[in-house]
């Protein structure tokens, strides 16, 4: 069985302060903020960073399997998990697979990482929708998390390891969602409870029983689950001390879905010490349950951003871009050609830049070239190139403009000449940026984004933001 | 390895160029036949004598049928071709050198460009299936990029750099209000340029050139043939065209405050003319002049003045109609809008009308005085990847 030897979490950098749906709308709205995914973001592009942020944490641990779980797919028929593969330039013979649609497909996705006999990257992404007004608009929250399961060893030794896991099954119609659908529809609040809170005792006490342990034990009880009094029951149902009961991020970031119990998870092993038991219990057509044990490697294996400073960070949406960016708002276009979709050849061909990031250096004369290219900027040599990943290094914004004329769902349009550390140039989109704080010299690293959508295609890119966490 | 050129080889004797602008009740086709008449009555030469036609178009059709379907012309020779913004002045060149080397005896270079038809701001996309990874910029934003580089460069504060940027595009518009042809014809207040919404970094849309229809044409004859034609034809001294290697995107050594490709294409041009001194012997420029900066920039690269004072001599009014050297007499790019295929050869009528002292309330004084010489250049791209063409013609073979 594996543990987790790397995790990570990625929070966008935007949230909605819910009052504004009220200040809007007349009603509704309510206390607090929820995370939202930018308009050049979806649950892959999420996935890549925090799988990023996870990988950074196991340099020498490549993973051999991708699982990607999420309820709101990019694509359907198309596997998603290739593009997180591509973007973490995994090496082709490591498996990458979907595991779509339910919000529970993310606790399918991290325990099947946690059984199998490789290591395994789980990713979690989710983006909640619901109508203007609704609860599910209020309450949710977009977010991803990712965790690397394996065996652990000196190098890579394991942060926190499964000490118990139980399920309890079952078929109900409390949460559903009809492929294409904006939001999704709920049971009344009170069969939810009701339906839930027999396979939460169960599953709790089933996991208990395994860990040889009793409620106290529990250093930290996080609790996932698209119903808040099932939730509560459930929390309740592990006999805890108050204390293991800490913030649910549901004030903050909001309900994130399949994201959720993940995100919990990293924000616990944030702080965890050595030894400390934290239960995860995932609501979603039945109870999910792991107890996970810290290690004392963990102190040094931590993401580098926590969880609690990404939601700190970040900057606010109106409420109406929001409408905008989730397709709800339908805002006049510019007098501009309509932009083009990628075509797939191209993009195939170009597989390792446009996902990857990997562009090329000389070996003559040792310049680097983003893209790459087969003849050598400087000293023209050809084809002694060879390939370099650039989407870990960090650059400078040489110059920069903001256009205010070119497409964008969310305009202007941000554009920096960025030079990077150790050599190579490149000019793309920034994003999560003020435009009235961008500057020369001003330190970026790189972010893996949805373009833009054409044609039903998506386009699937790298843009610079703000240095995080720095 | 050489550029040799062919100074003084080849000659216009006739020139076309319609009215510029949102020209709703004109086709292509209809455009087309417009200039070639007017050039073709300006040579007094009938469409039969023209022996081959270079067209030049980066919108507006395909083919050599672009053109002998309006024209009906009889079985004749029609290369049509694109190279970006420099299109017009392509045509033109390519059909000098067909009559320099001996190909045929008169030649018609003609452009055109439809842009209003497309119903959209700025140009319509084009280019071949992508992998989606180039940033999609607009033209403005590319070349917003030299304001802040230079700027910062030559230690010009940002307020005085909208200055200089403000007065070209009103010398511009000034000229061009003297322009029967020009799509604007009125003088715009600085305060207005100035204060106009923004559209790419510091520039605002008055910064930017229009976008309109158009079509010019010029008949080519070998230089000794010249004067059958006329008794003032323009004789072709230098042309120059050089694509770069597009590195400045991914070159950190790029600075965005220089067009390297024009400083190459203007020191070929020169060096064809035998000008040592362009500033000295020109008596006017027409230069592309697509966003404000441009220009500015151009003015070094092209030698008019000197690195990191481009900025001063246009506030000080060197370029001027009144001015040392008169850059943009016929009112730019900015008073023309930049019909692609069109704008080279538009350049070169303005020429063409300069040099004959036929350019009404516009003609420059320095012609009177004996300035012979008039170069003509255009860009295509953007800052660190363009495309670039410099011609010098002059009223007298030397």
């Amino acid at each position: 069985m594996n543990g987790i030897v790397a995790y990570g979490a990625y929070v966008p950098y935007f949230h909605l302060d819910r009052k504004a749906i009220g200040e809007a709308l007349g009603s509704g709205g309510g206390k607090g903020t929820r995370a939202v995914a930018s308009y050049d973001e979806d649950t892959t592009s999420m996935g890549v960073e925090a799988a990023r942020a996870a990988l950074r944490g196991a340099p020498r641990c490549a993973p051999a399997a991708v699982y990607f779980a999420t309820a709101a797919p990019a694509y359907l028929d198309k596997t998603n998990a290739t593009a997180i593969h591509a973007a973490l330039a995994l090496d082709e013979s490591a498996m990458a697979f979907d595991m779509l649609g339910s919000i529970r497909s993310a606790a399918g996705a991290l325990r099947a990482a946690t059984d199998a006999s490789r290591s395994t990257l789980a990713v979690l992404s989710d983006i909640r929708t619901g109508l203007p007004g609704g609860t599910d608009e209020r309450e949710g929250g977009d977010a991803g998390a990712a965790f690397l399961l394996a065996a652990g060893d000196a190098d890579t030794p394991l942060l926190a390891e499964p000490v118990a896991a139980a399920s309890v099954t079952a078929e109900f119609l409390e949460r559903w969602r009809v492929p294409g659908e904006p939001a999704s529809r709920q049971w009344e609040e009170r069969f939810g409870e009701h339906a839930y809170a027999p396979l939460a005792e169960a599953a709790i006490a089933s996991a208990l029983k395994q860990a040889g342990v009793t409620g106290p034990a529990l250093a930290s009880v996080l609790v996932a689950g698209s119903h808040g009094r099932a939730n509560k029951r459930a929390a309740a149902a592990a006999g805890a001390k108050p204390a293991a009961l800490g913030d649910d991020l549901t004030g903050s970031v909001g309900n994130t879905g399949a994201a959720h119990a993940g995100l919990l998870l990293a924000d616990a092993l944030d702080r965890a010490q050595a030894d400390d038991l934290m239960m995860v219990v995932s609501l979603a057509d039945g109870c999910d349950v792991t107890i996970w044990r810290a290690t004392a490697a963990l102190a040094r294996g931590r993401q580098r951003v926590p969880v609690a400073a990404q939601v700190a960070a970040g900057g606010t949406v109106p409420y109406a871009t929001f409408l905008t960016w989730r397709g709800f708002l339908k805002r006049e276009p510019p007098r501009r050609p309509d932009p083009q979709p990628p075509a797939a050849p191209p993009a195939l061909r170009a597989e390792a830049w446009k996902f990857g990031f990997t562009g090329s250096r000389c070996q003559a004369c040792g310049t680097r070239h983003l893209p790459p290219t087969r003849v050598c900027l400087k000293c023209r040599a050809v084809d002694r190139m060879t390939p370099e990943r650039m989407a870990d290094v960090p650059a400078t914004i040489a110059t920069y403009t903001v256009d205010r004329l070119a497409y964008s769902l969310s305009p202007p349009v941000v554009v920096g000449v960025l030079d990077f550390e150790g050599g190579g140039r490149f000019t793309c989109e920034l994003t999560d940026v003020d435009p009235a704080a961008v500057r020369i010299g001003n330190r970026v690293e790189m972010t893996f984004r949805r373009l833009m959508t054409a044609h039903e295609v998506h386009n699937y890119f790298w843009k610079a933001r703000p240095l995080r966490g720095a | 390895m050489a550029s040799n050129g062919i100074r003084d080889r080849v000659a216009i004797v006739g020139m076309g160029c319609t009215t510029f602008g949102e020209r709703w009740d004109k086709s292509v086709s209809d455009l087309l036949v417009e200039s070639s008449q007017d050039a073709l009555n300006s040579a007094s030469v009938p469409i039969d004598a023209v022996d081959a036609f270079w067209l030049g178009t980066l919108f507006s059709g395909q083919s050599g049928l672009t053109l002998s379907r309006p024209l009906k012309l009889d079985y004749k020779p029609v290369s049509r071709l694109e190279n970006y913004c420099a299109t017009g002045s392509e045509a033109f060149r390519n059909a000098c050198y067909a009559v320099a080397c001996g190909a045929y005896d008169i030649a018609m270079a003609i452009g055109v460009e439809k842009l209003k038809d497309s119903g959209i701001s700025g140009l319509p996309s084009i280019g071949a299936p992508e992998d989606g990874t180039r940033a999609g910029l607009t033209a403005p934003a590319t070349f917003s990029l030299l304001a802040p580089a230079y700027a910062k460069k030559y230690g010009v504060d940002e307020a005085t750099f909208k200055e200089a940027m403000t007065r070209i595009a009103w010398k511009n518009h000034k000229n061009g209000a003297l322009n029967p042809r020009a799509q604007f014809r009125k003088e715009v207040a600085k305060d207005v340029i100035a204060c106009s919404p923004q559209v790419a970094g510091a520039l605002g849309i008055f910064d930017c050139s229009g976008v309109s229809d158009g079509s010019a044409a010029a008949i080519i004859v070998r230089a000794e043939d010249a004067y059958k034609y006329t008794d003032k034809p323009l004789f072709v001294k230098a042309l120059s065209f050089i694509a770069g290697p597009a590195t400045g995107p991914i070159d950190p050594d790029y600075d965005y405050t220089t067009f390297p490709e024009v400083v190459a294409s203007a020191a070929d041009a020169y060096a064809q003319a035998g000008i040592k001194d362009p500033r000295a012997e020109l008596a006017m420029a027409e230069v592309h002049d697509c966003f404000t900066p441009t220009e500015l920039v151009l003015m070094e690269d092209l030698g008019f003045a000197q690195r990191g004072t481009a900025w001063k001599e246009v506030l000080n009014g060197t370029f001027d109609l009144e001015g040392e050297l008169a850059v943009n007499p016929d009112g730019g790019l900015k008073s023309f809008g930049h019909p692609i295929g069109a704008s080279g050869l538009r350049m070169l009528f303005e020429a063409w009308l300069q040099l004959r002292g036929e350019a009404g309330t516009r003609q420059i004084a320095s012609v009177a005085r004996g300035r012979k010489l008039a170069l003509t250049h255009n860009l295509g791209g953007a800052p660190g990847e363009c495309v670039s063409f410099v011609s010098v013609v002059g009223s007298e073979r030397s």
